[in-house]
């Protein structure tokens, strides 16, 4: 078991996500960065959907029950290991007992704990992702308890990589959206020469931005959105639909976030800038 | 069955959008569901495919890959011109309980001051034809349902509610509903459902689909406390009728 002695803002068990229910209206969820949690995995030599924890902004503090290996990832919180700093992307080895805690955010806004076979939390609908009400908690808390299988030994393939982190790429890369053409050529300009900033409605669920485009009085049928699908709604807001967000809507789709540009939005907290870019 | 002229249109680098004319119309979601059961059988594998249709569209993303648009553009039609011989799913019309004592329908006096008929004639009306499911979407198990009389359309509350109940029926404008679970909403409660309609503990959570049909009946509040019982303890089985045997 891993002890969870203090939660932290908000960290939850991920994995890839839960498929195949998004036609009865559940959300697909898994990790924000999935490029950080693909790297997190390979390292520990796990299945990619081995499911980890995504903590966001502040870190919690952990106490592994049984020996295992782990891997840090995403948004750098000078996390220490029984005291010692530790870095990302770098497989460390844990003993019974030893306690996991992290500091101050440092760079980008969702880190990942990755450990040796994956979390082995209850699967619910064929994912171990936290959503509610699929799960009955949308997060860890205190005093819980996360089931994972130890690992006396495990030789890595590779021990460490070193990345350039995501979250100093500022920019978005996007393919036009069904709705594109209801874009003004005023409108084209703004979105791909202005930068926009992150609002503070952001999370799981969907980040606003703060700049808004023209106001329009496009009307459509409720029709399917995906993860990274830009929406605008009549007074010219854009809402950026992220994993947890709902899987149908009736504002237009004006742009589609390519899912590496999905990871670099999740690495963002409000008040910070971003461009879009049309591929 | 009709055959109505499809669009496609790219949707990131993942999915494909495939519409039909822009109305809200029940033989176009017969073609789109009819269609869906076709794609399901003959043409996409169901473990990298996810099909998501609404009123006039469907939506299919692929689970991992990229979707060649021009390749997928080109079968799509060709399936869509093949499918007529192919028999629809079967589609159910779904007797959902509903309980629109005052203790629930909270807001059903002032739908029936604010439409000026009595409660007794709002029920009436909710519960006289069965709706049809557009969509299944914005929450778990949350159901567009279309065709709601004319002489119900009225406009959502002013102030939303930040907590409306897990079960509570809902009229606004040309919609009505069910909530599939607490969450914030401006749509008038006129009653509660005792039954969930999603239930994430079973393999097929919900066992509406889009195209089914709901017919809501009144039931008393000792009915209700019963169902309610009936659905917790896992015994409750949802009337349901088969529409196109």
């Amino acid at each position: 078991m891993l002890n969870v002695l203090k939660s932290g803002f908000f960290t939850s068990v991920q994995d890839t996500g839960r498929f195949n229910y998004r036609h009865k209206g559940v959300p697909v969820s898994g990790s924000m960065d999935a490029v950080a949690t693909s790297k997190v995995n390979a390292l520990l030599e796990n299945d990619s959907d081995a499911a980890l924890l995504e903590i966001t902004m502040t870190g919690p503090t952990l106490e592994f029950e049984k020996d295992t290996y782990i891997v840090l990832g995403g948004a750098d919180m000078n996390a220490t290991l029984n005291n010692s700093p530790i870095s990302n992307y770098c497989v460390y080895k844990i003993n019974q007992g030893d306690i996991l805690s992290y500091g101050k955010l440092s760079q980008g806004f969702r880190a990942y704990l990755g450990v040796k076979f994956g979390f082995k939390t209850e699967s619910i609908l064929g994912s171990r992702s936290q959503y509610v009400p699929i799960t009955i908690d949308a997060c860890i808390k205190d005093k819980d308890q996360l089931l994972y299988d130890p690992c006396p030994q495990f030789e890595p393939k590779i021990q460490a990589l070193k990345i350039a982190e995501i979250a100093d790429q500022k920019v978005l890369n996007v393919s036009k959206g069904p709705e594109f053409e209801i874009l003004s050529d005023r409108d084209l300009e703004i979105l791909f020469s202005k930068s926009f900033t992150v609002a503070k409605e952001n999370n799981r669920m969907a980040y606003q931005l703060e700049e808004t485009i023209s106001q329009h009085s496009f009307t459509m049928l409720t029709s399917a959105t995906l993860p990274g699908t830009v929406q605008l709604t009549p007074s010219g807001k854009l809402i950026i639909l992220m994993k947890d967000g709902q899987t149908t809507g009736g504002y237009p789709r004006i742009i589609q976030l390519s899912t590496n540009s999905i990871a670099t939005l999740a690495q963002q907290k409000s008040g910070e800038t971003l461009r879009f870019k049309l591929i | 069955m009709r055959s109505y002229s499809i669009t496609t249109k790219p949707f990131g680098k993942q999915a494909i959008l495939v519409e039909w004319p822009k109305e809200v119309d029940s033989e176009i979601l017969e073609d789109i569901m009819s269609f869906v059961q076709f794609l399901k059988q003959h043409c996409l594998d169901n473990k990298i495919w996810e099909i998501v249709p609404a009123y006039n569209s469907l939506t299919l993303i692929q689970r991992s890959g990229t979707v060649v648009y021009q390749e997928m553009d080109v079968l799509l039609k060709k399936w869509y011109a093949e499918k007529t011989k192919t028999n629809s799913a079967l589609r159910f019309l779904w007797r959902i309980p509903v309980c629109y004592e005052e203790e629930f329908g909270i807001d059903l006096a002032d739908v029936a001051q604010r439409l000026k008929k009595s409660t007794n004639e709002i029920v009436k009306l909710h519960t006289e034809n069965p709706y049809t499911v557009y969509g299944i979407g914005f929450l778990p198990g949350f159901m567009y349902l279309g065709g709601v009389p004319k002489t119900l359309e009225i406009d959502r509350k002013k102030i939303p509610r930040l907590k409306v109940k897990q079960g509570s029926v809902g009229l606004a404008g040309k919609q009505t509903g069910i909530y599939p679970q607490d969450s914030p909403g401006g749509w008038n409660i006129i009653g509660s459902c005792p039954i969930p309609i999603f239930d994430p503990r079973v393999e097929e959570p919900c066992l509406v689909n889009v195209g089914d049909q709901i017919q809501f009946y009144q039931i008393s509040k000792a009915a209700y406390d019963l169902h309610k019982i009936e659905a917790t303890v896992g015994i409750y089985q949802i009337e349901k009728v088969v529409l196109n045997a």
